[in-house]
């Protein structure tokens, strides 16, 4: 067992999420870009399901549960928990978008831990259909979890993948959609209104949950109630703050691609251990 | 070739369980025998080609063998980023057939043609396309290349029971198979093209030119060697493809010959506008968009009068 694998046995979803937190303002600051208040938005999410939830022993490990982060721009919450998970060292979570580097803005399969290249919205999901639809054909157990976006909700092509989803039932794929309300260039009401996530799921024959997407033990009492056995495709549409953890940033359409200044820096760190 | 290919489809799934069938809800009286003896390995996903392909890039990366079947360019333009995104840039076994290359699905009209397929997945790396001529290369090139570890595109005719004389089910990924051999002029042809070229080729015999037809079955990876070999032994060389002018095999050709330096003078016969407003058999298209035997019969016969002068 490595250190970094010690260290995430130890940590509760909550301290996994806040070490998460803090890694993303460290390496965004030092990489000097943008896509924070994304990656805030998705830090429990991510910190349940690789601190709890996903059965991956190991990168390539045969049978694992495959995870897809289909809003990929918020790959830095991924990659710091990879680096949780001991699967990338602290030193190469230190190379995010240097020169030479895998770890680039948007998950990249050349990374330890990431099975699928993400970052043109609305493909992940399909991807993770056909995980799910492999697991079945060859008698799997293992699940399939794909992270979307609210704003990802827009990609006509996207509900192609519901639509089959709930056709066939594959009950094994858990969807968790980030409804943080946001996009680009706006509001999600204000650019292309998503209006109720969980009637438009339901209309497609999902299993849907409506959840507190910072709230951990919420989530995780929610997934463990799933049959992943039979019935319908679920999805936890998950009420999330953009920006999350740092005030300055909650609900600001502009931290969608702004990087931090020194003193931003100080203060969100600041922010985060108080 | 449909058939062709769904029978022998068959037979590799009897041995080998990882291959599976998708298709964008096309293929009636086609994909039914597939279907019926692996109800299991067929998916129909519906008329929803984006999905199809993300979906058969993840059960590749599980290790199955998605086949995914569609009309050529519902199979390969409508699904175009999630190609590059999935099989292409994952490096993944998906196998894309798409079938009525060029003007086949004839009165059906240009939303049904596939002039772009090849041009647009030409760009892509490590992506074989592969035009068989007629049902018994589809069956060499499909067992040859079904188990590659990469992606690959099938481009196969709507046409069933065309026989290419003389190519006996010859097939080898970046190779060409030769059908006549002349000194005359040079006449490269891809896929559903061949009878057209083989055509001229007896035509231009009657007037007393004898022309060598190559035959481009592997577009990609594009048979260098064997081109420049070829191409250096002509002056006059000429290209017939059910294609755009720009991205297919006249663009392949043109760039070996540029890269390479051959002395060679290349004419390009492929379709060079809009087929809008055109109504007809694929025969009548062919004629309309300067494709059929007549027009590379013409091309030659004047270029060669051209050079004599």
């Amino acid at each position: 067992m490595t250190a970094t694998q010690q260290v995430k046995s130890a940590l509760t979803p909550e301290k996994f999420a806040n070490e998460i937190r803090r890694l993303v303002l460290i390496e965004s600051k030092r990489a000097g870009v943008g896509h924070i208040g994304s990656a805030l938005s998705i830090t429990e999410i991510i910190a349940l399901l690789y601190s709890s939830v996903l059965n991956i022993p190991a990168p390539n490990a045969p049978d694992r549960d495959r995870f897809i982060l289909s809003k990929g721009h918020a790959v830095l919450a991924q990659y710091a928990a990879l680096y949780l998970k001991g699967f990338i060292t602290r030193e190469e979570l230190g190379t995010f978008c240097n020169d030479g580097t895998a770890l680039c803005g948007h998950p990249e399969i050349a990374v330890p831990g990431i099975d699928f290249a993400t970052g043109s919205l609305g493909m992940g999901l399909s991807f993770g259909i056909g995980s799910a639809v492999a697991a079945r054909k060859t008698n799997s157990s293992r699940k399939t979890y794909v992270l979307i976006s609210d704003a990802e909700l827009n990609e006509g092509a996207l509900w192609e993948s519901v639509l089959f989803a709930g056709h066939h039932g594959l009950s094994n794929l858990i969807v968790f959609v980030d409804q943080n309300g946001q996009q680009a260039l706006g509001y999600t009401k204000d650019v292309l209104d998503t209006a109720s996530v969980e009637n438009k799921f339901k209309a497609f024959n999902w299993d849907v949950h409506s959840v507190d997407g910072h709230n951990c033990k919420q989530m995780q009492d929610t997934l463990k109630k799933l049959d992943c056995e039979s019935g319908a495709p679920h999805v936890l549409v998950c009420k999330t703050t953009f920006g999350r953890g740092v005030s300055f940033m909650q609900n600001k359409i502009e931290w969608h691609y702004l990087p931090m200044t020194k003193e931003q820096f100080e203060q969100a760190m600041k922010e985060l251990d108080t | 070739m449909r058939k062709a290919f769904v029978k022998k489809l068959v037979e590799l799934a009897e041995r080998e369980p990882r291959i599976h069938l998708l298709t964008g809800d096309l293929g009636f009286y086609v994909v039914e025998p597939f279907a019926e003896r692996f109800p299991a390995r067929f998916i129909n996903a519906g008329v929803a080609e984006q999905n199809m392909m993300g979906m058969a890039t993840g059960m590749a990366e599980s290790g199955l063998i998605p086949f995914v079947y569609s009309i050529a360019t519902f199979a390969t333009l409508r699904p175009y980023e999630f190609i590059r995104n999935g099989p292409v840039l994952h490096n993944l076994p998906v196998k894309i057939v798409g079938v009525g290359g060029g003007v086949e699905y004839s009165h059906h009209g240009p939303t049904h043609f596939g002039l772009d397929d090849v041009g647009a997945l030409r760009v892509q790396p490590g992506l074989s396309i592969i035009t068989p001529c007629d049902s018994e290369q589809l069956n060499t090139a499909i067992e040859k290349t079904w188990d590659a570890p990469g992606p690959a595109y099938y481009r196969l005719s709507k046409n069933e029971g065309i026989t290419v004389p003389g190519l006996n089910g010859r097939f080898e990924i970046g190779k060409i198979d030769f059908v006549a051999n002349g000194q005359d002029a040079l006449i490269i042809a891809m896929g559903n093209a061949a009878p057209e070229a083989q055509k001229a080729e007896l035509s231009l015999a009657q007037k007393g030119i004898s022309a060598t037809v190559a035959l481009v079955s592997s577009i990609s990876p594009r048979p260098e060697d064997l081109l420049i070999e070829t191409i250096s032994r002509h002056r006059y060389v000429f290209t017939v493809e059910a294609h755009y002018i720009n991205g297919g095999l006249g663009s392949m050709v043109s760039e070996v010959i540029a890269e390479n330096g051959l002395n060679a003078r290349l004419t390009r016969l492929a379709v060079r506008q809009v087929p809008k407003g055109m109504v007809g058999s694929e025969q009548y298209l062919c004629e309309r968009l300067g494709i059929s035997a007549k027009d590379i019969t013409d091309k030659v016969v004047s270029c060669l009068n051209l050079a004599a002068r």
